[in-house]
Order: structure tokens, then sequence, then C-alpha cells
């Protein structure tokens, strides 16, 4: 069986920066298994721009940002193995995989870096009444068709759903000559970021329609039309506020979920809130020596975090190969508390001794909330007490700790991170 | 005196922008909490750009599509001139990052670039 120091299970933005991250601290044996035929996941798709300007200091698109990484995972002569998929990982790290030249084969890891992505939730979650015709597409789904196979999916949309994948595909679609009707938005406001409902949904004139849900699809065969109808506080539609519109298409854009399969099968904690696994200050799970990062840890909005979080992952992951994180851990645990209007945080767990000078706490709120405060509790002390004008489900938020900080408070049990009103 | 409504972009915060115009000249922005508010509704009144990105198709290669993008930025209404000037492009693989597929596009001024690597591939089909 071949050994590696690290395994990469996923060879998008995340599994790319972790390499990276990983062999520009020391470890030389590193290998990625990617499924699809190339490297750079998603981002090969996103063919829009607005990528790396965290980064980079530039607006790049999807593929350009994605090249960036592949350069460097071949300039530093990274191995990858395509067209593979990652069947299981057992308790001891034993990677089984396959694909058409190897056949089905293991590769032995000491450590092994979660970085699968996710995917979208699709109708079946939706409980949508009507026919199952065809015309009924992901928004990822219509994106790939469009932008990488070349073929249109229809010709009149409605879009269920305002992420930002379904916003892209607004325009997007609407450049390729489809009539996009409309787009309904369950929630009172938007998941998407605000650039993109000006620049791909106010450009173009199409309309938003916030507490709104698909209520009928019409259509036995190919979609005919999708009713619509606007819903209560609790989600419900409202009768006599039916609205009829024809199309071919409809689009969905209705959230992504973290892909955890094989990580649940080994026994890796998982967050019920996020649907990714449980992680401490370094991004290792509950399975030492097992870490996570971007997509499949929690659903980002900007794949500039994803790469800063994967090359954390990857520069703790290579610590733990060379045993600067030990397997039995000194120090404190100090748990993370999400409450008032925060929903998760990214870590859940900090433990001051193995973290670096400064560490971004990651997470996202139940709501909007306007002229609010992010506030930090150690205890019962309030750390952290930052005046915010808006936060919103759809932007994720962070904070920044520091080991100085921390290291001051010996006896600290509990971090708590929370939205706090104007007084 | 005319008065265009706009949402901000810079932040969440989205602010609703007014901006009161005489003819091309803009008397006064408000709605704004900020500069970058001000800054944003006076460029987007006078002289909107965007970056506008698509795909063309790939003769004899990996993959059938490449993305591409205009160079610069270009005036806003020139967005559909553009994908239509584009519509019947196909380039000859291999495409790699920054090859210029069309210059001049819509008589911008600008120039499409790949932003996608796609290399060569004779399809067995095409060979025997």
């Amino acid at each position: 069986m071949e050994k590696y120091d690290i395994v990469i299970i996923g060879g998008g933005p995340a599994g790319l920066a972790a390499a990276v991250s990983a062999k520009k601290n020391g470890i030389d044996r590193i290998l990625i298994l990617e499924r699809d035929k190339e490297l750079g996941g998603i981002l090969n798709q996103c063919i829009h721009n607005g990528f790396g300007l965290h980064t980079f200091q530039e607006e790049l698109t999807g593929p350009e940002y994605a090249d960036r990484f592949i350069k460097q995972v071949k300039e530093l002569d990274i191995a990858y193995k395509l067209n593979t998929m990652v069947m299981d990982i057992s308790q001891d790290k034993t990677v089984t995989a396959m694909n058409r030249e190897d056949g089905l084969f293991e590769v032995q890891a000491k450590a092994v870096i979660l970085a699968m992505g996710c995917r979208e939730r699709a109708r079946g979650a939706l409980n949508i009444p009507g026919f199952r015709p065809a015309g009924i597409y992901s928004a990822g789904t219509a994106q790939r068709l469009v932008n990488r196979e070349g073929y249109m999916p229809g010709r009149e949309v409605v879009i269920l759903g305002s992420g930002d994948i379904g916003l892209i595909m607004a325009r997007r679609m609407t450049l390729e000559g489809a009539k996009v009707k409309v787009v309904a938005e369950l929630m009172p406001y938007s998941g998407g970021l605000k650039r993109n409902i000006v620049q791909c949904l106010d450009d173009y004139g199409i309309p938003l329609k916030l507490s709104h849900t698909v209520v009928d699809i019409k259509g036995k065969e190919r979609v005919e039309g999708v009713t619509l109808a606007e819903v209560d506080g609790k989600g419900k539609p409202i009768p006599g506020t039916e609205e009829f519109y024809s199309c071919d298409t409809l689009l969905l854009s209705v959230g992504l979920i973290p892909e955890n399969e094989i990580s649940g099968k080994m026994g890796v904690e998982m967050n019920p809130v996020t649907s990714g696994p449980k992680v401490n200050e370094s991004l290792e799970t509950n399975r030492k020596g097992v870490f996570a990062c971007g997509n499949v840890l929690h659903v980002h909005d900007l794949v500039d975090f994803v790469s800063e979080e994967a090359a954390a992952a990857g520069k703790n992951a290579a610590a733990y190969v060379k045993g600067e994180n030990p397997e039995e851990r000194e120090g404190r645990e100090i748990r993370l508390n999400p409450v008032e209007g925060v929903r998760y945080t990214v870590p859940a767990t900090i433990n001051a001794a193995y973290m670096d000078e400064e560490l971004t706490v990651r997470f996202r709120v139940g709501g909007v909330y306007k002229n609010c405060y992010v506030s930090v509790w150690f205890d019962e002390e309030r750390a952290i007490h930052r005046k915010r004008q808006v936060v919103a489900p759809g932007e994720m938020e962070e904070v920044k700790l520091t080991r100085e900080q921390l290291l001051q408070y010996p006896d600290l049990e509990t971090i708590t991170v929370k939205i706090e009103q104007e007084e | 005196m005319e008065v265009k409504n706009l949402t901000c972009i810079n932040c969440p915060m989205g602010c609703p922008l007014t901006i009161e115009m005489e003819g091309e000249q803009v008397i006064r922005v408000s709605g704004n909490t900020c500069k970058r508010g001000e800054i944003y509704a006076r460029k987007e009144v006078t002289n909107p750009t965007r970056i506008v990105t698509t795909t063309v198709k790939v003769l004899n290669g990996t993959s059938d599509m490449v993305s591409v993008k205009t160079k610069e930025d270009i005036p806003k209404e020139k967005i559909f001139d553009c994908v239509k000037a584009l519509k019947n492009v196909q380039v000859e693989a291999p495409v790699h990052i920054g090859d210029v597929i069309a210059d001049n596009i819509a008589e911008t001024g600008v120039d499409i670039v790949a932003t996608g690597n796609v290399e060569r591939q004779i399809s067995e089909y095409v060979r025997s």
C-alpha cells in the first residue's frame, strides 16, 4: 500500500489551497484525490468575475482563480489523481478509492484533509407539489450545462431561491437569450450577496419576489408553468395570492449541503447546524489527524475565505504530521457558544496552547440585524463589542481572537458569541 | 431635475441611494451612509460599466466551451452587443488563459480574452 503524509479528499479550491500550504510547511508526501476530470472544482463552471479580491487584490473569474492554485500545485510537484472517487476512510486513515486506471486501491495517510465541498439541495427536499416533468434543474446543474457543456436548459425561466448561484444564473440565462421571468424567495430577505442582486437582477429588470414560493408545477412531460404564492411569517402560502407564470424551466437555488457521507462513516462528529464536522482551533475533527476546510466544513460565500481557511488546515495538518500537535493535548479546551442570533461558530472549541497568534472565528447570523453589536464574552466578561450597521444571513461574519488575549484568561471555560442590540 | 434610485453594492447595508441629476450633472446624492456610496452612485449614473463574462465554442479541444471575459469593463449598454458578437465565434484548441479571442468587441475598443484552459484533443471519430 502506498503511504502518504497527507491525503486530501477533493481538488477544489479548499483541497488545492490546503495542499499548497501543507507543502510550504515542509510536507513532501501529499496526494490530492479528485473525482472530476480536472482540478479546480466548482470554480471551473463559475465563469463570472468577482473572485480573488481578498487573496490577489484583483477581480478574477472562477477558472482564473482556480488556475492560480493549480499552477502552484504543479510547480510544487504535488501528486494528484483525477477521475478518482474516494469510497471510504478507515479509523487508521486508510483511504479506499477507485478510478479507471488503478481500479480499487488503498493509500495509507498519516493525516487526512476533508475538502469535498458541498452539493445543492434538490427538489425532493422541498416538497413542491405537482408532476415531475423535465425542465426542473438545480441552478448549479444549469450552470454546468450552459458554461461547460454549451447547452441551454430552456428558454423561459423561473428561479426559486435567491442564493448566489440562482442570481448568477438569472443573468447568465438572460445573456444567452432566455427570458427570466421572476426570482422567488421564501424568506423576507435574499440569501445572496447585495452586488449579485443589483448586477444580476436589477441590471436586467428581473423582478425579485421576497416571501414567495412555488406552490404548483404545471406540465406532465415538460414544465409548462409554475404557480407562485406569497407566504406568511411562518412560510405558509397565503390563499388568494397565487399567480401563474408560464415557463419551460424551473431553476432551484435553495441551499447547499456539505458532502459528508465519508466523514460520517468514519465517525467524525457533525454539527447539525452546518451539516459539517465539529472542529477545534486547528480545524481538526474529533478524529485525531483528520482536518476539514472549505464548504465541507461550512458553506462559504467567498472563495477567498475558503482558501484562507484551507491554508490553515494544510498548515495544521503539516504540524500534526511533524508531531507538533500531539494525540494527547495539554491545556484547556475552551467551548464556543453561539447564542442570540449567532447560529454556529467555526471552530467549535479552542485550545490556546495550539492556536496561532491570531485565530479567525467564522459564523453566520440567523436573521437581518441593523445597528447591532457583534459581541464576544469570555465567560462573564465582554471582551469584544463591535458596532455593525447591518449583519445578514447571506454574508458570513468573523471575529479575530489572539492567543495573547486568551492566555490572559487561564480559567476560561466558554466563549460566547452573540448579536447585541443598541443599548 | 431628474431623480434616480439605486441600491448601493459596496456592503450588505445596501443603502437605497437617491441621485438628483440636472441633465448629465449629478446635483446631489442622498441615502448613502458612507463615502463609498456616493462614489458608486456618481459612477453608476454617469458612466456605468461592467466586465462581461461568457463562453465561446472550442474546436478539437478537451472541452467544447471555453470561458471568456472582456479584458476591461465596457459600457453597460454594450453588454448584449458584446454577447451577440461572440455568438458565432469559434476557436481552435489549445486555448489558454489570457489568449485574445476577439479584438475590439462591439466597437468598445476592448478585447475578449480566455479565462480558462482547453487543451487540444482530436476526437476518435474525426481521426478514423
